[in-house]
């Protein structure tokens, strides 16, 4: 295990050059999170269009982990349903907890397979974490999904 | 030259520094401001209490119980004796937090009691149009329980701001400190900043305007000589896992008259003087605030490490200390686009060394770091206002000690350029 497993390609990338790094103009909801032990910070919007789909907007100042992070998931999430939102967030939360044991589903996670490295530092996993739950509060603040869906399940 | 240590001798008491970390790295340990390693002399202490004298302190008639009770209150004089201090002075507590509580609580508990009636030393007792008075650069510990105090008692909190080099402000001081204040709470050492506070002058302020004056001196009992009596402070808190000693136990160093003075925090047994149904009294101090079972095998680990040292001579501790902070501020300020948070002279500062990378958060300095095998720190150290000040989220800290050289520096500043190649900043 060395440094540079960790930080994959693609986390850099994402890290130099953030996508959807944006605030809405018209949140239906948002939530500003920190991670108290480093002061990293992350605010997720979120909005739905005509169709119902996701529209993310974020930003934040943190480590490499946490904005690339965030810049994944808007890249993911941004045009899906609530409903596959949430199975993609809960793909990614096992693979963080997996230790980094996981073979993670690139159909499922897509960029967000290049954290399954994090997973091995737990000091990290954080981290990785900060955006996607920054998301989920925000989406119950919106009313999009009920209070406390982690699994996936329930929705909109 | 010869050394104020014998460094690669000092290393040899500690096995944690013989092991490897990440693979085969050799572990470089510069975080000994979050925690320090411990010698044999302090494992063999805490073992040696338990294989030979282990009981209850302070009761039972048998013989183990007496060696308990004996080997507790030789590690208060020791810890006393080691601060130029007298053991009934000497309050054991569990870690700085709790003693800074301890110190908070008994000016709530005071203005309470007082509330409904009690004689309550007034010196103890708040009032609204009060104030409180820390600074910008406390750890949590000596800021979140002043303002929880302000909170119950409607006083206003107060704090001496910071210049740019990370010194106290304090020409203010007599704006700051006046006669509405009641405590004024400051740190000696800056755990981040790494700033040496000249608490005496704003002590002598304190008990000028008849404040109760308390230092927090996690970060200076460990790293030079303190004379707790010369600080001038009437409370002066510290732990012990910072200076050799295990995890689980602090001091609580008081003027007699000031202890005295001062209502119970924790409550219960081994506390009390009498206790009937109604109502109890209780035990003089330090007793009084070491309620339940204490921590003695703690404290017998702490008095080993007070002994050891001693042994090494608190000064030389601190002139080595010193030749490493200047090597510190020298190598880092010599690095292309390094900042250094916190006082960059080698004078009235310790070796804690903060610093941020342009381009680069801690996290990932610290990541790049720790995959060398050097251990740091990084985050808002727990003074997350302090950082605010500075205008940086967090930093990452090097903090030496009595086992590390120039050469733990020198992989630390390895690390420090491999992140910024690797980022491309």
């Amino acid at each position: 295990m060395n440094v540079e497993s960790l930080y994959q390609d693609i986390i850099l990338d994402h890290y130099k050059h953030p996508r959807g790094r944006q605030l809405l103009a018209a949140p239906e909801g948002e939530s500003h999170q920190v991670n108290p032990t480093c002061g990293d910070e992350v605010t997720v919007q979120v909005a739905r269009d005509d169709q119902g789909h996701l529209v993310l907007g974020y930003e934040g100042q943190g480590c490499s982990i946490s904005q690339a992070s965030a810049s994944v998931m808007s890249e993911l999430l941004t045009g899906e349903g609530p409903d596959r939102a949430n199975e993609v967030r809960t793909g990614f939360v096992q693979m963080m907890h997996s230790k980094g044991a996981a073979e993670p589903d690139e159909d499922l996670l897509g960029d967000g397979i290049a954290f399954v490295g994090v997973a091995k530092y737990p000091a990290r996993i954080k981290c990785a974490l900060l955006p996607w739950m920054a998301l989920q509060d925000a989406e119950v603040r919106a009313g999009i999904v009920a209070n406390g869906t982690h699994d996936g399940k329930a929705g909109a | 030259m010869t050394q104020p240590l014998d460094v690669d001798r000092i290393r040899k008491d500690f096995p944690i520094l013989s092991r490897t970390v990440r693979g085969e790295r050799p572990l470089v340990y510069l975080d000994s401001g979050a925690t320090s390693q411990k010698p044999t002399a302090v494992l063999d202490a805490e073992r040696a209490f338990y294989e030979t004298s282990n009981a209850g302190v302070h009761r039972g008639a048998h013989q183990l119980a007496e060696e308990a009770t004996e080997a507790y209150e030789s590690a208060r004089a020791q810890v006393a004796a080691f601060v130029s201090a007298q053991p009934d002075d000497i309050v054991f507590t569990k870690n700085s937090t709790e003693s800074l509580n301890l110190a908070a609580y008994a000016f709530s508990n005071a203005t309470a009691k007082a509330a409904h009636g009690a004689e309550m030393d007034p010196r103890f007792v708040l009032h609204p149009g009060d104030s409180i008075v820390v600074t910008q650069m406390e750890h949590h510990a000596n800021l979140v329980p002043w303002q929880e105090v302000c909170a119950k008692t409607g006083v206003e909190l107060r704090w001496i701001g910071l210049t740019d080099d990370g010194r106290l402000d304090l020409d203010g001081l007599d704006r700051v400190i006046d006669d509405t204040t009641r405590v004024v709470s400051v740190v000696h050492q800056s755990n981040i900043l790494g700033t040496v506070n000249p608490v005496t002058a704003i002590m002598e302020r304190a008990r000028g305007v008849g404040a109760v004056g308390v230092v927090d001196a996690s970060q200076s009992v460990p790293h030079m000589p303190v004379d707790v009596g010369l600080l001038g402070a009437d409370l002066v808190a510290w732990t012990g896992h910072k200076m050799l000693g295990p995890t689980g136990i602090g001091v609580l160093w008081g003027r007699t008259e000031i202890l005295e003075a001062m209502p119970p925090f924790i409550s219960g047994g081994s506390m009390i003087e009498t206790v009937f149904m109604e109502h109890s009294t209780y035990a003089l101090p330090p007793k009084r605030f070491e309620a339940g079972t204490p921590m003695v095998a703690q404290a017998v680990g702490l008095a080993a490490a007070t002994r050891y040292l001693d042994d090494l001579g608190m000064d030389n501790v601190a002139a080595h200390e010193h030749a490493l902070a200047g090597y510190a501020l020298e190598v880092l300020a010599a690095l292309r686009g390094v900042r250094i948070i916190g006082p960059t002279e080698n004078t009235d500062r310790g070796s804690a060394v903060s610093f941020v990378v342009d381009g680069l958060h801690p996290h990932d300095v610290g990541q790049f770091l720790d995959d060398r095998g050097v251990a740091v720190r990084v985050g808002h150290h727990c003074a997350w206002p302090t950082c605010r000040r500075f205008g940086v989220p967090a930093t990452t800290r090097i903090s030496p000690y009595i086992y590390n050289d120039t050469a733990d520096i020198d992989v630390a500043v390895e690390g420090i350029l491999a992140a910024q190649e690797f980022f491309g900043v």
